[in-house]
C-alpha cells in the first residue's frame, strides 16, 4: 500500500543544485504547515554530477532520479506524468535554483484553485518587484512576448518563468507531449493553441542562489534560435492539426 | 573520348565494390548492422558496380541530361544519396531521443515506486 497523497504536487527539476535544493524544500514545507497545503514535493534530479542526490534522500520529500539526463523539458515531464499518472489535482512546477520564493507558493495556488484558469503563471514583470533580471534577458523576452501574442493572440509578461501551476486538463496534455529543450515559451504557444486560458499572477523572484544557469551568455543565441523555431514548428503543426 | 573510364580503375572499382559489399554484409552477419539500414548500402553498391560495367553508360546518361563532363553527374547523385541518407539518420536520431526520454521516465518511476515499496515494509 501506499500512502495517502495529497492533491497537489510541487515539482522541482534539479541539476547539480546542492546548494539551494534544500533550504527551498525545507521552506516550501514551512509554507505547507503555515498555510496548512495539501501538498507534496517531487525533487527531480537529472543525473547531477554532485551531490544532490544525497541532499535530497535527506531531505521529507518525494523524488525521481533520472538514469540519463534530459535536460530541463524531460525533466519536467517526468515530474507532469508523475503527477497525472497519480491522481494530482494540480501540478506546480519551482526551479531548484532557488528562484522561486515558497512564500509566493500559496498566492498561485490560491488563484488555481478559484478554477478560471488551466495555467497559472508567475510573472515577475506585472508588479516589476524583485529580481528583475538582465538588460538582455528582458529583451529577449519581450521579443517572446511580441511572438506569442501575433500567434496566439494571447499576452503573457513573462514567458520564460519557470513558476507555474497547471490543473488536470493541462496535465493531461503535457503527459502527452513537451518540448525537450528550454520548454517554458514553447509550451506558452502550446497552450494557448489548445485553448487552454493562461493567468499571471504577480510575484517576487529572487536571484539564483546556486548552482549555474542552464542558458549562459554563449548558448543565448542558440537559445533564441532554438526557441522561436520550437515556436513556429508548434504553431504550424497545431494549425493544421498535424498528429503530433 | 573512346571510352569513359580506363580499363584499370574499371578493375579496381569493381574490386572496391565488390569488397564493401562484402564488408556490409559482414556486419549483417554479425548482428553490427540491422538490415533496414543494409538496405540503402546495397542501392549504392548496385548502382557502383553498374557503372564499373557498364562503361559509357555515365556518358550516355550525361551526354541524355545535357552534362557536359560525366564525372560531375556521378558526384551530383552522390552528393544527393549522401544528403538523404544523413537526413534519414537524423530521423532515426530523433525517434530515438524520444523513445530513449519515456524509457528513462519509465525507469525513474520504477525506482520511486520500489523505493516506496521497500520504505513501507
Amino acid at each position: 500500500m501506499t500512502k495517502q497523497r495529497a492533491k497537489i504536487l510541487v515539482i522541482i527539476p534539479c541539476y547539480n543544485e546542492e546548494a539551494s535544493i534544500q533550504n527551498l524544500v525545507n521552506d516550501i514545507q514551512s509554507v505547507k504547515k503555515q498555510h496548512d497545503l495539501p501538498i507534496d514535493i517531487l525533487v527531480v534530479n537529472d543525473c547531477s554530477k554532485d551531490n544532490t542526490l544525497q541532499v535530497i534522500k535527506s531531505l521529507d520529500c518525494l523524488y525521481l532520479d533520472l538514469p540519463v539526463n534530459l535536460g530541463i523539458g524531460g525533466g519536467m515531464q517526468s515530474g507532469y506524468k508523475y503527477a497525472y499518472r497519480n491522481g494530482y489535482q494540480f501540478a506546480v512546477q519551482m526551479d531548484g535554483d532557488g528562484q522561486h520564493p515558497a512564500i509566493e507558493l500559496p498566492k498561485l495556488l490560491q488563484e488555481a484553485q478559484t478554477n478560471k484558469a488551466d495555467v497559472i503563471i508567475g510573472s515577475r514583470f506585472l508588479e516589476g518587484k524583485g529580481f528583475q533580471s538582465s538588460f538582455f534577458r528582458r529583451l529577449g523576452i519581450t521579443y517572446f512576448k511580441w511572438l506569442n501574442k501575433f500567434l496566439i493572440g494571447q499576452t503573457i509578461h513573462d514567458s520564460t518563468s519557470g513558476f507555474r501551476v497547471f490543473n488536470r486538463k493541462t496535465l493531461e496534455l503535457v503527459n502527452q507531449y513537451y518540448p525537450d529543450e528550454y520548454p517554458e515559451p514553447e509550451a506558452i504557444v502550446l497552450f494557448g493553441m489548445r485553448k487552454l486560458i493562461m493567468k499571471e499572477v504577480p510575484v517576487e523572484m529572487c536571484e539564483r542562489q546556486g548552482g549555474v544557469s542552464s542558458i549562459n551568455s554563449f548558448r543565448a543565441i542558440y537559445y533564441m534560435f532554438k526557441v522561436s523555431l520550437g515556436i513556429i514548428f508548434v504553431y504550424i503543426r497545431l494549425k493544421g492539426k498535424w498528429k503530433m | 573520348m573512346e571510352n569513359v573510364v580506363p580499363f584499370k580503375i574499371q578493375i579496381i572499382s569493381i574490386l572496391a565494390t565488390l569488397g564493401f559489399m562484402y564488408f556490409i554484409v559482414r556486419q549483417i552477419i554479425r548482428g553490427k548492422l540491422r538490415e533496414e539500414y543494409s538496405i540503402v548500402w546495397f542501392a549504392c553498391t548496385i548502382v557502383l558496380l553498374i557503372f564499373s560495367f557498364w562503361r559509357k553508360g555515365l556518358e550516355q546518361i550525361s551526354l541524355a541530361l545535357g552534362v557536359f563532363y560525366p564525372p560531375s553527374l556521378l558526384f551530383l547523385l552522390a552528393i544527393g544519396a549522401i544528403v538523404t541518407f544523413l537526413v534519414h539518420l537524423s530521423i532515426v536520431n530523433s525517434k530515438l531521443q524520444s523513445q530513449i526520454k519515456d524509457l528513462a521516465h519509465e525507469v525513474a518511476f520504477l525506482k520511486e515506486k520500489q523505493l516506496n515499496e521497500s520504505t513501507i515494509k
